[in-house]
């Protein structure tokens, strides 16, 4: 005792060390009887899934998605990031036999950038596609194509959209499919196609063909050119409008070189395609 | 006819705009410190310039050079750097060294205000914080005072207490501060003529700026008064108590920082809450915490203190003093 | 009938410079016909009315050309007689795409036959009346356009006791409703009748701003001799004086509810604008086609008070006002505060174009937003309680949850926050963009609700 009281720094010592020695006993019990057990096949699938947590799947983040793999036996499929080896690894682990769709890219359907699509008036205001389109838009002559505030851009989880001159591009090789971009485009103008489809018309303007030329180089006049090539079979008009169908397959590269106005292109959305 | 739109802008409503900016309120401000600023060099002599000059040019080039090093847009534009080095250099004794005066700006810019985010973000009064930092760095050098010397003209070190420390320090020591009111009229106080810092000390130069402040709507008046009364009102009851060794309210209002704290810091807009109920409640707090600090505290002065305590329960304030929304019954309780 | 000053004023408010006097003293002027109409089907809140005509078709003055496409929508008419040139999609004075029909005048300007009627409005049954406001296209013609006759019909249970007559016009720069009140008092006057009868309101208030003591002393002669519990308001002159719920403020002191309607309090509000097109609509038996447009701003040669046809492009009134000068930076459709500002003048004013501004880059320049100071002149500014400043850190943040805890849907984006902010912060488009995000979100979350709980 008297070598205690007769030393401070010893006595310090022990009483520090004793407080963390109990405190570490109480958390170390306390983790022993709240523990919550948790089916250790959902860590399994989890650390199967990519682990970008981008909600693709309809889940709040990778682990949920396994949590209900396993406990509502939902489709092994759904994770869209993952693609076809992370489908299959978590079919094998569960025993079961999963169909395969085909990986899924978004398209901006939009070509005209800043030097090819007019601007009629200045923006003042906050940098977010739906802010601007609420006050009408954020000057770009065209009321239908892409406003190249970059709404799309931020949400996207892995940087695969980026600002080329006033313009949204996607870049399929990193389009991980989550489609979360979908949504923000308050002029819809995204689109998510199979990425075997490469051939894109990249025009949304419902404008007639000569209000079309007079403020952009590269939008759809409703020439009809494109949808005679394909006898209307994947391509349709609407609205002033030739629309891909991106249901049917358009392979005929003939549609791009009749184009006049060159807003249909060729664009691979596969990975080795547009690396 | 400009009948080409392309100049034409598009911008959400409203179309129109008080013209009022940033930078108005900050040259203004500075505007107003100009009279104190004018009192202290009748009173300190060159020493109040070569401190306000070393401030706030260390101000405005740290806030540069950070701004430059975050990568972010220059911000000096906004003059609020100028307000900082001002403020802080009028709460420095006029003796102070030059380069602890470099000290303190570079840690008010640095630290107080752009690793915070920069103007708009700070939490604490960057000249406060920075005034506080060479108080606790370098106490001796904060707490010699010179004395005012458009009597006597150019001083040779001739030191001597701020009137609140000299009647701390000697009713700590157990006797009653010798020929303190005689040294000590209202009329030298109101004018500045006494020790302090440097830009404190001036009363009448002091609320000329605050009358300007008021008249550009830079500040209400809802800080500075709920300053005011409270100490006001608690000198008042410490002197009843115990006339002796209290001071009369009169000394407590005008012999410290408070009317430099309560117009120009405690209103300082970034710090404070936004209601108008809530800046009541912060002047208030300011006064009680000033007062107790003065009572009870180990310094003399408690106003820089007090207001930087108080801008820490700011969010807190602006959380429980949110107006009646319009159509709502009454107000609810905060989450 | 009596006059008398408003005993309570909202809180909040601005008072920025009101640039009135350019136009306050020019008479009402009738613009000669133009060529050329761009009649939009989506003048009004609601769904868009559905067109009733289509391209080659000839329509007369008055000839509806839409009808309502649901219970809050309007009828449209052909503001003059011509051939249909297209229906389509266009750029509105809305800011949006909508349809839109566009009408070559034929310069003969014939209008179509009434319906004859039995009796006038003091015996016709008030259903009748109702109806007849409905065919007629009515819409609030102060700014909103709120569709008139769902507001004359309110559901069971409620009652209007007192019909609020709004001749505040506190948005700078607009006279248009000085003017109508100066000039057509008498005609106000009886359409304010016509709604007191349909709505079997006690009591009448016509509201007018301080500022315009002519207006007061043209209404006061026309109300003279009126029984019953009928008074004018004056009110202070502070902007949004003029807005429904704080109107409703200054004349009962009641605050109609977070989320309900004037009819909650027992009360309605209708522009002295809405009570002359009623007037006609009754009276003389014609539909809504026209209305007075302040034409002013500092970028325009010759300010105006211009009755104009609905549909009329804002190029013909502009060349009627002498064209625009070489320091044109913005167009608005109506005032400063509210308006919408419009990247082309070929589109047609709508039902609520009570102005159409043309503005220099002095009085709008170019703003660089900078981070909120704190300094709470919005809080203070704010008429609807809010905290502007944190909402709109909130929205930058994304943080829908705290904006709809700090109650962003009661805000009425008046723009007094953003008139006063000193960092110029885009108080009402982030408000703007809240209040769309928060509904989104509300609803998502009610349709999660209804997934979650199967019936």
């Amino acid at each position: 005792m008297d070598l205690l009281t007769g030393n401070p720094i010893l006595l310090q010592t022990v009483i520090i060390g004793g407080t963390g020695l109990i405190c570490a006993a109480i958390l170390a019990i306390a983790a022993r009887f709240l523990h919550v057990h948790e089916d250790p096949r959902i860590e399994a699938v989890t650390a199967l899934l990519p682990g970008v947590n981008c909600g693709a799947c309809g889940y709040a983040g990778c682990s949920d998605y396994a949590k209900h793999i396993i406990l509502d036996a939902l489709p092994v499929n759904l994770c869209s990031p993952g693609g076809e080896a992370t489908v299959r690894k978590i079919a094998a682990f569960m025993g079961v036999t999963a169909t395969l769709t085909e990986r899924q890219v978004a398209v901006i359907l939009c070509k005209g950038d800043d030097a090819l699509a007019t601007r009629t008036t200045l923006y003042n205001g906050i940098a977010d596609c739906g802010a601007a389109q609420q006050i009408g838009g954020n000057g770009k002559a065209c009321r239908y194509g892409c406003m190249g505030l970059g709404s799309c851009a931020r949400i996207c989880p892995v940087g695969a959209i980026e600002l080329v001159n006033g313009l949204a591009v996607v870049h399929p090789d990193l389009c991980i499919s989550c489609g979360r971009c979908v949504g923000t485009c308050p002029r819809r103008l995204i689109k998510m196609v199979p990425e075997s489809r490469f051939i894109h018309i990249l025009c949304s303007s419902q404008d007639a063909g000569p209000d079309v030329r007079k403020i952009c180089k590269v939008g759809c006049i409703a020439c009809t050119l494109c949808a005679k090539v394909v006898n209307g079979v994947g391509i349709t008009m609407r609205n002033n409008l030739a629309v891909m169908d991106y249901s049917v397959p358009v392979t005929n590269e003939e549609t791009i070189t009749k184009c006049p106005q060159l807003t249909i292109v060729k664009r691979s959305g596969t990975k080795e395609g547009a690396a | 006819m400009s009948e080409n739109p392309s100049t034409w802008v598009i911008s959400p409503s409203p179309h129109a705009h008080s013209g009022d900016s940033v930078q108005r309120i900050m040259l203004t401000v500075i505007l107003a410190l100009m009279p104190a600023l004018a009192a202290s060099v009748l009173f300190f002599g060159l020493d109040s310039l070569r401190l306000t000059a070393t401030c706030v040019v260390t101000c405005i080039l740290a806030e540069a050079a950070v701004r430059r090093l975050m990568k972010r847009d220059s911000g000096i534009a906004d003059l609020s750097a100028v307000v900082t080095g001002l403020l802080l250099a009028f709460n420095l004794p006029p003796t102070l060294p030059t380069w602890m005066a470099v000290v303190g700006s570079l840690f008010a810019i640095v630290i107080a205000k752009q690793l915070y985010g920069g103007i708009g973000y700070n939490l604490f009064n960057p000249a406060l914080v920075g005034r506080c930092v060479l108080l606790v760095s370098f106490p001796v050098a904060m707490t010699t005072w010179a004395t005012p010397h458009y009597f006597t003209g150019p001083m040779d070190a001739v030191t001597m207490a701020t009137p609140l420390g000299a009647w701390k320090t000697a009713w700590a020591s157990g006797q009653a501060p010798a020929g303190f009111f005689d040294l000590f009229t209202t009329t030298s106080l109101l004018l500045g003529n006494r020790p302090g810092c440097l830009g404190e000390t001036s009363v009448i130069a002091l609320v000329l700026g605050g009358v300007i402040l008021l008249w550009r709507r830079c500040i209400t008046w809802h800080i500075p008064l709920a300053y005011f009364g409270t100490v006001a009102v608690m000198a008042f009851g410490f002197h009843k108590l115990d006339p002796v060794h209290n001071l009369p309210p009169v000394y407590h209002l005008l012999s410290g920082g408070l009317f430099l704290g309560a117009i120009f810091m405690a209103t300082d807009m970034v710090t404070t809450p936004v209601t108008r109920s809530g800046m009541f409640i912060f002047g208030a707090g300011c006064g009680l915490i000033t007062m107790l600090i003065r009572k009870w505290g180990g310094y003399p002065e408690g106003v820089s203190f007090a207001i930087l305590i108080m801008n820490s329960l700011t969010p807190l304030i602006n959380r429980f003093t949110r107006p009646r929304v319009f159509g709502h019954v009454r107000k609810e309780t905060p989450a | 009938m009596k006059t008398l000053r408003a005993l309570f004023t909202p809180r909040g408010g601005i008072h920025p410079r009101y640039f009135k006097e350019p136009s306050a003293g020019l008479a009402i002027e009738t613009l000669p016909l133009p060529k050329l109409f761009l009649v939009s089907l989506s003048q009004h809140l609601g769904a868009p009315s559905r067109p009733l005509v289509k391209k080659g078709d000839l329509v007369l003055r008055g000839q509806p050309i839409a009808e309502p496409a649901g219970y809050v929508s309007a009828w449209v008419h052909a503001p003059t007689s011509g051939v249909v040139k297209s229906v389509d999609s266009r750029l509105t004075a809305n800011g949006q795409l909508a349809g839109v029909v566009t009408i070559e005048a034929d310069g003969l300007d014939k209008a179509v036959e009434s319906d004859p009627v039995n009796g006038d409005w003091t015996t016709r049954p008030v259903r009748e009346l109702v109806d007849e406001v409905l065919k007629a296209g009515i819409v609030g013609m102060g700014g909103a356009g709120f569709p008139t006759q769902v507001k004359l019909l309110p559901p069971p249970g409620k009652t209007i006791q007192t019909l609020i007559v709004n001749g505040a016009e506190c948005e700078p720069y607009l006279t248009a409703d000085h003017r109508l009140m100066l000039e057509q008092a008498d005609r106000i006057w009886q359409g304010v009748l016509i709604l007191k009868r349909i709505l079997g309101a006690g009591q009448v208030r016509v509201v007018i701003e301080d500022n315009k003591p002519d207006a007061v002393a043209a209404m006061e002669q026309a109300m003279k001799g009126t029984d019953g519990d009928v008074e004018l308001v004056i009110v202070k002159t502070k902007y949004p004086q003029g807005a429904e719920k704080q109107l409703i403020y200054s004349v009962t002191r009641r605050e109609v509810p977070s989320g309900g309607l004037p009819m909650d309090v027992g009360a309605l509000v209708e522009n002295v604008g809405t009570a002359a097109a009623i007037q006609a609509a009754i009276v003389d038996r014609r539909p809504l086609t026209e209305r007075v447009v302040s034409v002013s701003g500092d970028a325009l040669r010759t300010p105006r008070n211009v009755l104009a046809r609905i549909g009329t492009p804002f190029s013909d009134l502009i060349a009627f006002c002498g064209g625009l000068t070489e320091a044109t930076a913005k167009i608005l459709n109506g005032g400063p505060m509210m308006g919408i500002a419009q990247s082309s003048i070929t589109v047609g004013i709508n039902k609520t174009t009570s102005g159409l501004l043309a503005l220099s880059q002095a009085r709008v320049p170019l703003f660089t937003s900078m981070p909120c100071i704190s300094c709470g002149r919005c809080v203070t500014a704010c008429p609807s309680g809010l905290l502007p400043c944190t909402l709109s850190e909130n929205m930058e943040a994304e943080n829908l949850e705290a904006a709809e805890d700090l109650n962003i849907l009661d805000c009425i984006e008046c723009g007094a926050c953003a008139f006063e902010c000193p960092s110029h912060r885009p108080l009402v488009q982030h408000m703007r963009q809240g209040k769309t995000k928060v509904m989104q979100r509300r609803k998502q979350r009610e349709a999660e609700a209804k997934k979650a709980t199967p019936t």
